[in-house]
């Protein structure tokens, strides 16, 4: 028999707290493997933040630091501008860095940092037991929307690839999904390509993964996935919206 | 050896940190610390360092902890305002016990408040600031030659005991120019960062984290800390006494306001009233020898502040109430003068004289 | 036969990913409880799996590991 596929030495031993059914389990080995297959795990620091994955720095096999909320990116330009010739990433989610940390993802993608941002959006807060994110959809109901997201009160969501797309330094940007294999191999070659932009010094590269939250959504797990297809892909476009290495369209 | 040159405090403050090594400055510009960020965007440079302009304060602290995470020797600087925006930051630092130097040109508050000297961070710097259980050892200069040699002690401490420090100045020491000698001094052996993320290939894998979720780990977290912060009381208490062996009058005063003090005690030595002055150094550890020393022999004390009384508090809980313990502030930005202090001891001796 | 997905049984929490990507539906829940209190997925028709690994592709917490038979050589 030959192996056709195991775990990734980039992922610790210790099993993880996510619900069952949990994107960030995926996304978690995707950027794992990833880093497996560069040959980077020890050239790597990894930043963890605030919310579900605040204990990422117990699953990644690198070196960890753990962030503030919302702060990740900042503490990651510290990171890198001493590290120069290391890899640095963050692994944040919405309310992290669409809300508190909002500036600074912005600011570091405009001053060009040469980090990679691994963004999961679930379109929920999930650690805090399902309030309204910045990227939750218009009549979404959610803790603190409970009449549905009404746009008068609460505002529309937030694209983030599109808005930090606009930004000079921003060097790579793709929004991938994670609902079924076929977008969960798209969603690997993202995060590749981003560590690969990291790599030839090109800039500050960002993957949103639209992702799904089977808890505070109150679905199962395939039904979660299935609402990522057929409510998130439509306000959330996929697709690359900055290259500037050229090659992905 | 280098001749005495004319600086100004800002830069002063700018020029020692990197003479005690640091590399790494992220600031935000705040009004009356920007000379210091100025002359570092020019200086680390040519040390092979970099100053970054953060996008805020919350910012700018939060570089400093991933920079101290990666091993280097880093600091911030902002004024009172700016350092209410850091404290969860600080906090972070104590807890994931990384090192760092925090710099307060304190101005006056609360609020936005004003851009004249103040004293009245002096809460915020020794009895926390940031929510938890830590203590940030705090540094207080009274001159810019001092500064030189309190910057190098605020790195070692923080080096040699993994914590934030801070150096605690005011716009008067920030604006004023003195001239200043920056003696080579040797730098301490504190051993390698082995702690630090670096992302060394052979290394163990590092982690920087202050998240204990269970209680029993976080409490032993905290005990490991309480320790370290006992160790800091035992070993880097810094003050200084003037006249205070056979004083009458003991006035206590830190930073710019102990030198106007001394013009005050020299006034009243002349006019034959016993004055003395005890100087804190380190605000945190507060020291308490020259209070033990004194408490029982003193008529009195008088703490001289330019806030609304806060280390006042301090001088209390060492007196023990064994003497009393006088109170004289200005606040908003006033800087009171010699005369008014003299005042203030004569009107306490008065019913002595 | 030789197993072509291996299942790590106590990492399993039963979020049935698996069952609903495999291609030839041989995956189903055990009708027992894991160590975690889950019921494991698990294949008993090894011989119609054809090893595509969408199962491991998609499984939150890799659970399965993924072996294929062989190619067996052209016959000249």
């Amino acid at each position: 028999m030959e192996l056709v596929f195991q775990k990734t030495t980039g992922l610790t031993d210790k099993p993880t707290g996510y619900c069952p059914g949990c994107t960030h389990g995926i996304i978690h080995r995707l950027v794992a493997e990833v880093m497996e297959e560069m040959g980077i795990l020890e050239d790597t620091v990894g930043v963890a933040s605030v919310g579900c994955s605040v204990l990422a720095y117990e699953y990644f096999n690198c070196d960890m630091t753990q962030a503030a909320h919302g702060r990740a990116p900042a503490v990651a330009t510290g990171l890198k501008r001493v590290l120069k010739d290391k890899f640095v990433f963050t692994y944040q989610g919405d309310g992290d860095l669409a809300s508190i940390g909002t500036a600074e993802v912005v600011h570091a993608a405009a001053r060009g940092e040469n980090i990679t941002v691994i963004f999961v959006n679930n379109a929920i807060y999930g650690m805090t037991g399902g309030q309204m994110a910045p990227t939750s959809l218009v009549g979404q109901v959610t803790a603190t929307s409970p009449f549905g997201r009404d746009k008068t009160v609460q505002g529309s969501p937030i694209r983030v690839s599109e808005l930090l797309a606009t930004l000079d330094g921003a060097a790579y940007i793709e929004r991938v999904s994670t609902h079924d294999v076929p977008n969960i191999n798209k969603a690997k070659r993202a995060i590749r390509k981003a560590f690969e932009t990291q790599k030839k010094g090109l800039g500050f590269s960002l993957v949103e993964l639209l992702s799904s939250c089977t808890t505070n959504w109150g679905l199962d797990p395939v039904e979660s996935l299935n609402w990522i297809k057929e409510q998130m892909v439509p306000v959330y476009p996929l697709g690359v919206y900055k290259d500037v290495g050229g090659g992905r369209k | 050896m280098m001749a005495k040159v004319l600086m100004k405090g800002n830069e002063v403050i700018a020029e020692a940190a990197v003479h005690a090594g640091c590399r790494y400055l992220f600031s935000y510009p705040i009004t009356p610390q920007s000379e210091l960020v100025a002359y570092m965007a020019k200086r680390l440079p040519e040390v092979g360092g970099l100053f970054l302009q953060a996008e805020s304060e919350i910012a700018a602290i939060n570089m400093v902890y991933g920079a101290s995470s990666a091993g280097a020797r880093v600091m911030t600087s902002s004024s009172s305002p700016g350092i209410s925006l850091k404290q969860e930051g600080i906090s972070y630092l104590a807890g994931s016990e990384l090192p760092a130097v925090i710099v307060n040109v304190m101005r006056g508050g609360p609020g936005l408040g004003g851009i004249q000297p103040g004293q009245a961070d002096y809460f915020q710097a020794t009895k926390g600031g940031g929510h938890g259980d830590y203590h940030a050892p705090v540094l207080a200069p009274a001159t810019l030659q001092e500064i030189v040699d309190l910057m190098q002690d605020a790195f070692d401490i923080a080096d040699r005991y993994r914590t934030p420090v801070y150096l605690l100045g005011d716009g008067m020491l920030g604006q004023m120019m003195e001239p200043v000698e920056f003696k080579e001094r040797a730098q301490m052996d504190l051993g390698p960062k082995d702690w630090a993320t670096t992302a060394t290939r052979g290394d163990e894998r590092k982690v920087t984290n202050s998240l204990f979720l269970d209680p029993q780990e976080l409490e032993e977290h905290n005990h490991r800390l309480q320790a370290k912060y006992k160790s800091i009381m035992e070993n880097e208490v810094r003050y200084d006494t003037y006249l205070t062996d056979d004083a009458d009058y003991i006035v206590v005063a830190f930073g710019t306001v102990s030198r106007i003090a001394r013009n005050a005690i020299k006034k009243a030595r002349d006019n034959g009233l016993k004055a003395g002055l005890i100087r804190p150094v380190s605000l945190w550890p507060f020291p308490e020898k020259p209070f033990i020393d004194t408490r029982d022999k003193v008529k009195a004390y008088l703490t001289v502040e330019m806030n609304a009384g806060q280390m006042v508090e301090d001088v209390r809980l060492q007196v023990e109430g064994r003497s009393p313990v006088y109170f004289y502030g200005r606040t908003g930005g006033m800087i009171p003068n010699s005369d008014e202090i003299y005042a203030q001891i004569f009107a306490i001796a008065g019913g002595d004289e | 036969m030789e197993q072509r997905v291996v299942f790590y049984e106590d990492l399993c929490k039963g979020c049935s990913l698996c069952v609903s990507v495999c291609p030839t539906n041989v995956i189903h829940l055990a009708e027992h409880i894991n160590v975690r209190g889950y019921r494991p997925a698990e294949v008993n028709e090894q011989h119609k799996c054809i090893s595509c690994a969408a199962c491991a592709r998609i499984c939150p917490d890799v659970v399965i590991t993924v072996f294929r038979e062989e190619r067996k050589k052209a016959v000249s």
